[in-house]
């Protein structure tokens, strides 16, 4: 099994090195051909806008959602969460998404970097609270079908969600040495 | 919950996060919804790009507060603002702009000739211009999140640029090769903290993200700074003194992502307009020199 990494802007080598770490192989993901060659997909957090542009200049929109609607599993971790929720709010215009998890994001939701905190949060099937990062982070909103929330803040505000083979975090589990929820992702 | 805010995590960790980008330098509202549009990760908010700044001489300081909220306002990226190397007013007064990044920059006028900010007092990350490894450890001591390594800004001459990433990295690879009782003396000739320089031994990598800046003005010169080892590049003059920025700024972005890729890279250099004239670096006496300030 081989884990693809979007590498078109962004912190692609931290999830790199924690599944390198894990003994897990992985690839980075810059064009369609990449694509083919993994088994599953993270996208990593960076800049949401950058992303998607990148997306859509080289045509890896589409692929992407074809190999996930065929049981490809994905992970997005805040800018890769956006990119995976059905509406963006506080975004550009038109921004891109993948639509593909039935749950809005907002954008920067904590405001700007000075608002950047970490945190201890309960994740639904973790043993103990996982060490969180949040950096101009998004919140999820409004979980629909299949789509349920697996973390929350306290003020009852989403930052983690699971909907079938896919997995969006608001917060940075690559910036830390705790490896559980990416082997949660392995074992979607 | 305790949520702590501010953490050295949260501070270099948003550096981790403009990775493999180009965050641009900006001086209206117009040019930073461009950038923006073009994909920039971040903007640079300044009353007067280094090419202005070098051909109008005087005191160079920091922008009009007034200026930079309706940078912030009218963007969703996160934006810089540059302060005068130990102007520690000008950075209490940014960082309550609630701005996400300040440049303690050598583009400006310096305020201090002896001190650098002391930046881990801020709650708001810093990034700091480096020549050499030695200068790049004193900025992380001081509480740089961030590095740029300087280039000459406002040439568009990437030459500086080229000789600063390949001394810093270097220098680095050179402290890997090292035993351990050498890196006690290699502490010394850096000027730099003994326990500092042997994590980066240890990892072969400074301890946070490292971009190039200071006279990259095409694609090409992206995806150079990029394939020799640095994680992104600023792009001060080079876009917005060119004949088309939006489409220049757009081949960067692109360029900068697919920097290992010759075929794209030859794609979005096409039919991109002039480049900004540029200044050779050669030609430019010693004082007018801007990599020469901070220390």
């Amino acid at each position: 099994m081989i884990v693809g990494i979007l590498a078109l802007q962004g912190a692609f080598r931290e999830h790199e090195e924690m599944l390198t770490r894990m003994g897990i192989p992985c690839l980075q993901v810059r064009l369609p051909r990449d694509l083919a060659k993994v088994d599953r997909l993270i996208m990593p957090g960076g800049e949401s806008t950058t992303i998607g542009k990148l997306l859509v200049m080289y045509d890896l929109i589409e692929p992407i959602r074809q190999r996930v609607l065929a049981g490809m599993p994905i992970w997005g971790t805040c800018a890769g969460a956006i990119l995976l929720s059905s509406k963006i709010i506080d975004g550009k215009a038109d921004q891109p998404s993948l639509h593909l998890m039935d749950i809005d994001s907002r954008r920067n939701a904590f405001g700007s970097q000075l608002d950047s905190f970490e945190a201890d949060v309960n994740v639904a099937g973790l043993d103990a609270p996982f060490h969180t990062v949040f950096i101009r982070a998004p919140i999820l909103e409004n979980p629909q079908g299949d789509c349920h929330a697996i973390a929350t803040l306290p003020d009852g505000r989403v930052v983690a969600a699971l909907q079938g083979h896919m997995l969006a975090t608001s917060f940075h589990p690559e910036l830390t040495l705790d490896d559980r929820i990416h082997r949660l992702f392995l074992s979607l | 919950m305790a949520i702590e805010k501010s953490t050295w995590t949260t501070k270099a960790g948003l550096a981790q996060m403009l990775k493999g980008g180009v965050i641009m330098d900006v001086i209206d509202v117009e040019q930073a919804k461009i950038a923006e549009d073009a994909g920039a990760v971040a903007v640079m908010a300044l009353e007067r790009v280094p090419a202005d700044i070098r051909k109008q001489g005087g005191v160079a300081r920091m922008s009009d507060p007034d200026l930079i909220v309706r940078i912030k306002e009218s963007v969703t990226i996160p934006v810089m603002a540059k302060a005068r190397i130990g102007h520690f007013v000008e950075a209490q007064i940014l960082e309550s702009l609630g701005i996400d990044y300040i440049d303690e920059s050598e583009v400006l006028t310096p305020a201090d000739n002896e001190f650098h900010i002391d930046k881990h007092r801020y709650k708001i990350p810093f990034v700091n211009g480096c020549k050499n490894l030695g200068e790049a450890l004193r900025r992380i001591t001081e509480g740089a999140a961030m590095l740029r390594t300087k280039g000459e800004a406002g040439t568009g001459d990437v030459a500086v640029a080229v000789f600063h990433a390949r001394t810093v990295l270097g220098e680095i690879r050179r402290l890997q090769s090292m035993s351990e009782d050498e890196l006690y003396s290699a502490a010394k000739n850096l000027q730099a903290p003994y326990e500092l320089v042997k994590q980066v031994a240890q990892a072969g990598r400074l301890p946070v993200v490292n971009f190039a800046a200071g006279g990259i003005a095409t694609p090409a010169d992206a995806a150079l700074m990029m394939q020799i080892g640095v994680d992104g590049v600023f792009v001060g003059s080079g876009i917005f003194k060119s004949g088309n920025p939006s489409v220049r700024a757009k081949a960067i972005v692109q360029a900068t992502t697919h920097y290992q890729d010759a075929h794209i890279i030859a794609e979005v250099s096409k039919n991109i307009g002039e480049a900004m004239v540029g200044i050779n670096i050669s030609s430019l006496p010693q004082e007018q020199l801007l990599a020469n300030r901070g220390w």
